[in-house]
């Protein structure tokens, strides 16, 4: 009896939901089949998961999600382009240009920013895009809580004091202080502009911001807009043909697939049942690449390293800890098999980390190789002079989420430390709980491939190194030395002759104090139909489809 | 022996049923909360602080006690209500809506497949023991239950789609273009066929074959041995003896007296096999990409995503009751002589 109300409860939903899904694709449905695989329709695979959701502002909202917020939404301003050394294209990050706002000023105090927005913008539902809904998405962003709120503080933007209306199409923004990041978290995925009257009749009292129903629905005025959203099976955007804020994308419809399997995404892309597979692994990107028949393009990530990360607090559960010992660390960066790890575990891929020239940083360039190679004798000479001269035991955990290419460089690693009579037990940790590991910060040795959106050396390593002791700062490291001169370089930036000094002695203590091993800088990599042009690399990692083109 | 209704063992079994579902549902309350993992750092995102975390904690009532989270999940249970999806953003109820009609549709036709080939491959190696069809059958089975499944998949896919082409693109239920028919059954072969849309129907039995194909390989070695096990048993039995002894026709004593009688441990096996693919397939569903609610509750345990675990883990249970109460009505078809208690 219970049951039965249960299923009849069900079916209830499931008409409501089918109802709602024939209003919508009673339009879409003659044209899926017109346009299949001609050039105005794409067709992508990828790794790295499928968008869980399409609130970016949602709790547990994934990285893939970005993507799709990406194309489904405007920002006030987007990026400007350039050409890599490989003639590959990516954004620019020192480039600021208009995208919903026409235009921008900078106050003389340097303390406000005053935006004009385009008076021909409409969201996808037809309602005109003013500056109250560029308030009030500003104003979710920074109170919603979680991932949102944080990204927006990484800029100096807290609070929704901060963001007021001057007129319906002027916008200002001020600033707590002077902060070169404050304009370009601006255009980063988080702070996108929503449909804030639409949005308003379906929030409720548990949930202020309406992010239950944004998280299904499509309240963005981008250049794509939401045809079908099936979470673990596809997603379906099209052409937004009232779209003010740029050029008219080409292609008019993309059809996104969930393939879990890395090597049916691979085998879709040869058959030529796809146009897109992208964030390809490692492995594949190489073969993909001598098979020859596909554009293969990686781009080195941006502020991004795999490390290992050495434990450096003084004790870990009670016991006396060994990589509290600089000379253990140094060792341990000696011993590293590196060569083998880049053409083992990487595939060749991506840009080595190591061998760098000097102790004394030249450039303010980052990420930067680290002036450490294998040296086998170096490191025995380096861990005799330790207080752990005949070795000890310890573990070194890795996510088996990135197993592909975490696995063989730990095998690799705890072979190389063997050598010097360190005893390595590897910790293959799940995926869903690595975060937790990172949040305990009670292991010795953990692999971390953390990146950072901001590409700045001082943010990287507010995260990675500072005292502060976020998430990411894997060996917990302290040092009111090198907290000192981050902060003092994320006062400042590039040009200023102090700036470069502070990037410069804290690199220096980086390199002198190796509470992380960095090994390589990875790379982003898709591989595309050879009738696929205008692919941009960006620092979201994410697909932006607005500059490809078929055919 | 007063003969029992069917209808009321039907009753008297879903009453029965209550308490384990109740113990299930604190079975698997218990058990996702005891799993390694914090649920709250890994969706409070990449870069989150301990605030962020506690905040997101508090946000999805990870920070109240285990009784207190246990009564409103069981509050909402109560009400229809089976929580909402972080991995997928929707209500549980919803994915499973979705999702367990994919599954069902691949395991029933997996098993169908397994059946056709397995039941006349045991007939026959029964009826030849040790000739060479039985060691061929032997044989085919062992393979069959030895290779495992995603390898299984891969290498069909491989020769059938990649170098053939012969198979459709392993991309899920349907083809990219092809929209789905109206949710009716949730079986995309039944729905596509109420609806009289040919093309679709064509297409969503093309895209089960291969997935079908591969499962039904798996579950053919059980199915085969206790066949042949019970056939054997059964033709030696004296009955059989006395209808060859009267000069019965051979097909008569084969299907009428001998399978008939050797049902019974099949149909078991099958309840079984059906169960045990059911919560198996989800390596096939991860290589051919299929949304099935294998791959749906796996995704949620990777993530420590309590609310489709649960989900999952009650409507196995709820299906096991009924596919256990299905074999014993079925017991009673076959045999009348079967008395079975409520």
């Amino acid at each position: 009896m219970k049951r039965r109300d249960l299923l009849k409860g069900g079916a209830a939903v499931v008409a409501g939901a089918a109802l709602a899904g024939t209003a919508q694709s009673t339009r879409s449905a003659p044209m899926l089949v017109a346009q299949a695989n001609s050039d105005n329709t794409l067709r992508v695979v990828r790794g790295g998961g499928f968008p869980n959701g399409l609130d970016l502002h949602a709790v547990g909202t994934n990285r893939p999600a970005y993507g799709s917020a990406w194309n489904l939404y405007d920002r006030l301003m987007t990026f400007g382009t350039k050409t890599l050394d490989d003639g590959s294209e990516s954004y620019d990050f020192t480039v600021l240009e208009p995208e919903l706002a026409e235009s921008w000023e900078i106050a003389e105090d340097g303390l406000s920013a005053t935006f004009k927005l385009r008076q021909d913008a409409t969201f996808h539902d037809g309602t005109p895009v003013t500056a109250n809904d560029v308030k009030w998405s500003f104003d979710r962003a920074v109170s919603v809580g979680g991932f949102p709120t944080f990204q927006m503080k990484a800029g100096a933007l807290e609070s929704p004091e901060q963001f007021s209306v001057v007129d319906d199409y002027t916008f200002r923004v001020d600033f707590l202080r002077q902060d070169k990041l404050t304009m370009i978290d601006m255009a980063v995925p988080i702070p996108v502009i929503i449909n804030s009257e639409l949005v308003k009749q379906h929030v409720t009292e548990d949930d202020p911001w309406g992010t239950e129903w944004v998280n299904a629905n499509d309240a963005g005025g981008g250049a794509y807009q939401l045809d079908t959203f099936k979470p673990g099976e596809r997603l379906v955007l099209k052409r937004f043909e009232e779209w003010k804020s740029g050029p008219l994308p080409q292609i008019e419809q993309i059809i996104v697939l969930d393939v879990p399997e890395a090597g049916t995404r691979r085998a879709l892309l040869e058959r030529g049942d796809v146009d897109i597979n992208f964030d390809v692994a490692e492995k594949d990107t190489k073969e993909l690449r001598d098979i020859g028949d596909f554009t293969v393009i990686s781009t080195p990530i941006e502020n991004a390293m795999h490390t290992i990360d050495l434990n450096s607090t003084a004790e870990l559960g009670g016991e006396p800890n060994p990589f509290f010992d600089v000379k253990v660390r140094q060792a341990v960066a000696y011993a590293i098999p590196y060569e083998a790890i880049m053409s083992t575990a990487m595939f060749g891929q991506g840009v080595p980390m190591f061998g760098g020239p000097s102790f004394e940083p030249e450039t303010i360039d980052w990420p930067q190789p680290y002036p450490y190679a294998t040296d086998m004798e170096k490191a025995k000479a380096t861990l005799a002079e330790s207080s752990y001269p005949d070795g000890f035991a310890t573990t070194l955990a890795f996510n088996l989420g990135t197993q592909e290419w975490a696995e063989p460089m730990c095998v690799l690693i705890q072979e190389a430390l063997a050598e010097l009579g360190i005893q390595v037990t590897l910790e293959k940790v799940p995926g869903a709980n690595f975060r937790a590991v990172l949040v305990e910060k009670n292991r010795p040795m953990i692999i971390n491939n953390f990146g950072g959106w901001l590409n700045y050396p001082d943010y990287f390593f507010f995260y990675s190194y500072h005292g502060q002791n976020a998430t990411f700062n894997g060996s917990s490291y302290q040092n009111p030395e090198l907290d000192e001169l981050v902060d003092a370089a994320l006062q400042t930036g590039p040009g200023d002759p102090a700036y470069d000094e502070y990037v410069k002695s804290f690199l220096k203590i980086a390199f002198e104090e190796m509470p992380r091993v960095p090994m390589v800088q990875p790379s982003l990599s898709v591989a595309m139909q050879p009738n696929i042009s205008g692919y941009q690399y960006w620092f979201h990692r994410q697909l932006d489809y607005r500059q490809l083109v078929k055919g | 022996m007063a003969k029992r209704s069917p209808l009321k063992l039907i009753t008297n079994r879903l009453l029965a049923a209550i308490p384990s579902l109740a113990g299930v549902v604190v079975v698997a309350f218990v058990l996702t909360r005891e799993l390694p993992g914090d649920t709250a750092a890994y969706f409070a995102g990449p870069a989150a602080t301990q605030e962020a975390i506690a905040q997101i904690s508090e946000q999805l009532g990870l920070d109240k006690s285990r009784w207190i989270q246990f009564w409103i999940y069981a509050n909402n249970l109560f009400h229809g209500d089976l929580g909402r999806s972080l991995t997928t953003g929707q209500p549980v109820l919803t994915d499973l809506i979705e999702k367990l009609p994919a599954s069902l549709e691949l395991t029933g036709l997996g098993l169908l497949f397994a059946i056709s080939i397995a039941i006349p491959l045991g007939i026959v190696a029964a009826l030849h023991p040790n000739s060479w069809i039985d060691r061929l059958a032997r044989s085919v089975t062992t393979a069959g239950v030895s290779l495992p499944t995603f390898f299984t998949g891969l290498l069909l896919q491989y020769v059938l789609y990649y170098k053939l082409g012969w198979a459709p693109p392993p991309v899920g239920r349907l083809d990219l273009f092809t929209t789905p028919p109206t949710h009716i059954t949730g079986f995309y072969s039944i729905d596509s066929l109420l609806e009289l849309n040919i093309s679709t129907f064509v297409d969503a039995i093309a895209h089960l074959l291969l997935p079908a194909f591969t499962l039904g390989i798996f579950a053919l070695a059980p199915l085969a041995r206790v066949t042949r096990a019970s056939m054997l048993g059964i033709l030696s039995s004296d009955f059989i003896r006395t209808a060859r002894a009267n000069g019965l026709p051979r097909h008569t004593i084969v299907f009428s007296y001998a399978f008939r009688n050797a049902l019974l441990p099949i149909v078991t096996t099958l309840g079984v096999v059906f169960s045990f693919l059911l919560g198996a397939n989800v390596l096939v569903e991860k290589v051919f990409a299929w949304e099935g609610i294998g791959s749906y509750a796996v995704e949620a345990l990777e993530t420590s995503d309590y609310a489709p675990i649960q989900g999952f883990v009650l409507t196995m249970a709820t299906l096991y009751v009924l596919l256990n109460l299905a074999i014993d009505v079925l017991y009673g078809i076959i045999d009348p002589r079967v008395e079975v208690d409520a």
